[in-house]
């Protein structure tokens, strides 16, 4: 979840989150360098004695000033390109789960088996137990088995919303009417907040995703209980 | 030929990846899946024979449509106003 005074993304906990975390790095570290140069270049400018001002044209550095631009573009394209073609990839679920965002509740449809669905409603400040965090605690979380590829299929029940987990490098928007495909792995257990990303009314702040990962032999348990109760 | 689809029913995990729907946008998947299935049937009792092949796209249906389409669709053939053609 996120940290007060937070610069960066939050520590993933997907094999993607992770790629896009190392991305941005990389095309963030070349920002830095292209504006230090800058920087460097206008001070230079700025606070110099020389005054010979009559220097018209010069064909070597027009030649490295478009050659090298187009290198870095080439150097932040690449990885890019192929993070995005590896989120294409195709996947071989384990599990399918339905989310399906609602004014102002997610639903979360587990029916590959039996027909478990359940609500999500956020916890009310008043209720929190302490150690807990306002505005992104639910009533019922969205157990997973970690290590799994997990399908998603997003979609609502009125307006639109959007159902993002930020560890897990996930958004898709949530339309009525469509069902939207998302995929996602979660390599270590724990539990990732997420919260609504389409404004959606009166309550789009408070209706928050909690994604839980847990081994294999807590999940089965988890859904017969879940079953069981419902 | 049989046995294949029937192996593949008992060994059913979850919908696999149907190459005919290879977007983001799924909303056919789970439609066509559920007319195929209602076609399959109807055809299949039609005839008199075994509909139980018929039971990979209820899975596959039921795997990716969301309960209340489900439900309504369910309400829809019962009243006679099902939009699609099985």
């Amino acid at each position: 979840m996120a940290h007060p005074t937070q610069l960066g993304f939050q520590d993933a906990a997907s094999p993607v989150m992770e790629e896009l975390l190392h991305f941005h790095d990389h095309a963030l570290m070349i920002v830095f360098l292209i504006s230090t140069l800058v920087l460097y270049i206008i001070i230079a400018m700025v606070s110099t004695k020389l005054t010979n001002k009559y220097i018209l044209d010069s064909q070597e550095i027009e030649i490295v000033w478009t050659i090298l631009p187009a290198v870095i573009l080439v150097l932040i394209a690449l990885p890019s390109l192929r993070i995005l073609y590896l989120m294409d990839e195709i996947n071989d679920p384990h599990l399918t789960i339905k989310a399906m965002g609602h004014q102002w509740y997610w639903s979360y449809e587990y029916t590959d088996y039996e027909n478990l669905g359940f609500d999500s409603y956020m916890v009310p400040t008043q209720d929190l137990a302490p150690g807990q965090f306002r505005l992104l605690e639910t009533d019922h979380r969205m157990v997973v088995p970690m290590e799994s590829p997990v399908r998603i299929l997003v979609s609502a029940e009125d307006v639109l919303h959007s159902w993002a987990v930020p560890s897990l490098g996930v958004k898709m928007d949530a339309v009525p009417g469509r069902l939207n495909q998302t995929a996602f792995i979660a390599s270590r257990p724990g539990v990732f907040y997420g919260q609504c990303s389409e404004i959606c009314g009166a309550n789009h702040s408070f209706m928050p995703i909690v994604v839980e990962a847990v081994p294999l032999e807590h999940f089965e348990n988890w859904s017969s209980l879940m079953l069981e109760d419902a | 030929m049989a046995d294949v689809i029937e192996d593949k029913i008992k060994n059913y995990r979850t919908a696999p990846f149907d190459a005919r729907f290879p977007n983001t946008n799924q909303t056919r998947n789970c439609f066509q899946n559920y007319l195929d299935f209602h076609r399959c049937n109807k055809v299949l009792s039609s005839k008199g024979q075994d509909s139980s092949p018929c039971e990979w796209y209820q899975k596959v249906y039921k795997s990716l449509c969301p309960m209340s389409w489900v439900e309504k669709w369910d309400g829809q053939i019962e009243d006679g106003s099902f939009p699609g053609k099985i």
